[in-house]
């Protein structure tokens, strides 16, 4: 940040003593006070700020709730308890705390949702929505290191399942999980290590939410109509206009989150995180926090492993593919050559793959048909690929979608196309939370193409073909701006 | 001056050495820092102390299953009858997912004994079966309940997401009755 030359005249003194030395109240005016917002921002533009305090609320209570915990695996379940039965106010505590993280993810949801649907990761605020999928990221390591410190059933086993998603990888897998561990099942070491983890990462949170905002203010905010401010027509200052609309948002968010603190407290909980750990007992069903079951659910859609003879295919429509090239870029010898080439490293990597699968098979009996059922990857392993690469499409995001119309309000089919990934996200959700049989699989399959397809294949195809509506001039020209510029 | 000048005509000057091999240094010297830190991670010398247990199977009847914990996890020993044997022997086992015999899968010598590590190959799951009481699955073998994954009385995967037969633990034989596992 260039240094905020001291501008602001104050009439306090010790104010003005300090501002003279240190601009802080210059720059919260500049940055807090006359910050120009887009006047038309609805309350979807709350939700940034309703995140900034969940995160705030999340760090106090933590760190209270802290001085009462013991990280070890014999006193951590006690310990939660005794927080809840004989600590003063230690249930309001952990029941802030707890229901917290999932009203954080409310609002990091929805805050999400709003910047795809009026393309706030569209230039110049790429770099601002990238900062935003790593906080998501960062969130979700330390909710998921959070839930393992009661060290109940759904802690332990939750820990299990989801570190030994690392086993998958080839070669490393199995190291991987030793070192994550620090032995070899979860257990005190672990349990040590994601505390320590889960007290420090918030503060990484905090500082990388600093680095959002301060993009968002070079910026500036995008709005509903997706058209930049032009002038100040189009803006009116953050304070009053927008504290107050945010203030009555946040008190709207909050008088939900504590209506849920005090009068529903275990209702987005299993019943299975309040037994104490045994590591001899799987619980009948492990499932996940509900904000990470979409991407469990994705986890679980891949259930066909890719084997020698699904690879000899595959080459063998990649063969295909040449002569189709060769027709179908008849007249663009460039656009040929480059189709030539990206087949031809497609195919040049199955080879690699399938060879090194044959040569490091054990095989008991060797025969053709042994060989043709050798797994190249596993179901799980393009599973876990599966699962972290839904959110890193998200980082891709800005350059995937090339349209120059940023707000879904004038893009009718886009709007459309966002409309049923919301719908598959909550599909996902829901198959997240069945037991892996049945239609819940099936259904769980058909969301998990949509999700992929939708970025990989639909928002490119619309970016170029799409017929947008007219987009207005500028913010208060814009019909639907409720307050026209005078 | 001459040799300088003429290496500044390539684009190349000694400054661009030295900071080519500063940065190589500080690069190995950042890794050499950063190793400890990373190595403290690893299991420590009293976990590592811990990678061998003694089970005396002697009370085992057949039919039975008993768990016993190695390295924090269980281990699931398993006397077989006679008639199991043969029956999980009398199976083709080419054709599964990950095609064992169920004789590589024992100690010959010693077939009524199955040792199998009781973690699910698909994420890690203790399987059910070892109880009289438990739910065994569609082959009466073990059964996840995480993901649903069926096992057969050999261990071996038949249905469902784990990609490999449970794991048969490094373990021998020090008496008839006495195995030693890790
Ligand atoms: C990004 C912010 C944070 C998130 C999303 C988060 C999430 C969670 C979650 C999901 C739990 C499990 C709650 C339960 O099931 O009982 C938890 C527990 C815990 N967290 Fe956090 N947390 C955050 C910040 C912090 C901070 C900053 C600290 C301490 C400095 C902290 C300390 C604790 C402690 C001691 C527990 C165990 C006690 C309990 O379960 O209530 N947390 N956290
Ligand atoms: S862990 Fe056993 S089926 Fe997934």
């Amino acid at each position: 940040m260039s240094r905020p030359a001291q501008t602001e005249k104050f009439q306090n003194p010790v104010v003005q003593w300090i501002d003279e030395r240190l601009p802080i109240f210059t720059m919260l005016i500049k940055e807090y006070g006359v910050f120009p917002m887009p006047k038309n921002a609805n309350y979807l533009w709350s939700f940034g700020g309703i995140s900034l305090t969940m995160l705030i609320i999340m760090t106090v209570t933590g760190v209270v709730l802290a001085m009462s915990y013991v990280p070890h695996t014999e006193m951590a379940f006690d310990s939660v308890e005794r927080i809840m039965r004989d600590v003063n106010y230690g249930w309001l505590l952990r029941y802030v705390h707890m229901n917290g993280a999932s009203f954080f993810f409310i609002a990091v949801y929805i805050h999400i949702m709003r910047g795809l649907y009026f393309g706030s990761y569209k230039k110049p605020r790429e770099l601002l929505w990238i900062v935003g999928v790593v906080i998501f990221l960062l969130m979700m390591a330390t909710a998921f290191m959070g839930y393992a410190l009661p060290w109940s059933q759904m802690s332990g086993w939750g820990v299990t399942v989801i570190t030994s998603l690392f086993a998958k990888f080839p070669l490393v897998g199995d190291g991987i999980v030793t070192w994550l561990w620090g032995g070899f099942s979860v257990d005190n070491p672990t349990l040590n290590r994601f505390f320590a983890l889960h007290f420090l990462m918030p503060f990484v949170i905090l500082g990388v939410v600093f680095i959002h905002v301060w993009a968002l203010h070079v910026t500036g905010s995008n709005n509903p109509a997706g058209v930049e401010p032009k002038s100040e027509k189009d803006t009116l200052p953050f304070h009053p206009y927008f504290t107050s609309k945010d203030g009555f948002a946040l008190v709207a968010f909050l008088t939900v989150f504590l209506a849920t603190v005090f009068f529903a407290p275990l209702a987005l909980t299993e019943y299975d995180h309040f037994k104490a750990y045994d590591s001899m007992v799987t619980p009948p069903h492990i499932v996940p926090e509900w904000y990470f079951l979409p991407f469990y659910a994705i986890l679980k859609s891949f259930v066909y492993d890719f084997t020698v003879t699904l690879s000899l295919l595959a080459m063998a429509g990649l063969l295909a593919a040449f002569p189709a090239a060769y027709v179908y870029f008849k007249k663009d010898v460039q656009k040929r050559n480059l189709a030539f080439k990206g087949v031809g490293a497609l195919l040049g990597l199955l080879v690699l793959v399938t060879l090194l699968a044959l040569v490091t098979a054990n095989l008991e009996e060797p025969s053709l048909a042994a060989y043709l059922k050798v797994v190249i990857v596993p179901a799980a392993l393009q599973g876990v690929l599966a699962m972290f690469g839904s959110i890193l499409l998200l980082m891709v995001l800005p350059w995937l979608d090339t349209s120059p119309v940023k707000s879904a309000r004038y893009r009718p089919v886009y709007k459309k196309c966002l409309l049923l990934l919301l719908i598959s996200f909550i599909v996902l959700g829901y198959a997240g939370a069945q037991l892996p049989e049945g239609w819940p699989v099936i259904a769980g399959q058909v969301a998990t193409i949509y999700y992929f397809a939708h970025f990989l294949v639909i928002v490119p195809y619309l970016s170029r073909k799409e017929k947008t509506l007219p987009v207005p001039n500028s913010i208060h020209e814009d019909p639907r701006c409720a307050s026209k510029g005078k | 001056m001459d040799s300088t000048k003429k290496h500044q005509a390539d684009g190349e000057t000694r400054r661009d050495f030295l900071y080519l091999t500063a940065g190589a240094m500080g690069a190995v010297a950042a890794g050499t820092a950063v190793w400890p830190l990373v190595d403290s991670m690893n299991p420590a010398a009293d976990t590592l102390a811990l990678a061998s247990t003694e089970v005396n199977v002697g009370s085992v009847e057949a039919g039975q299953t008993i768990t016993v914990v190695w390295r924090g996890k269980p281990v699931f020993v398993h006397r077989r009858s006679a008639a199991e044997i043969s029956e999980v022997r009398a199976e083709a086992w080419q054709e599964l997912r990950d095609p064992q015999s169920d004789q590589s899968r024992v100690k010959s010598g010693h077939d009524e004994w199955l040792v199998l590590l009781g973690v699910c190959t698909h994420l890690g799951c203790i399987p059910m079966g070892s109880k009289v009481t438990d739910v065994k699955g569609d082959y009466n073998g073990w059964f996840c309940p995480c993901h649903g994954s069926h096992y057969d009385k050999s261990g071996r995967i038949r249905k469902g997401p784990a990609p490999t037969n449970l794991a048969v633990p490094p373990y021998e034989f020090i008496s008839d009755t006495l195995i030693r596992i890790g």
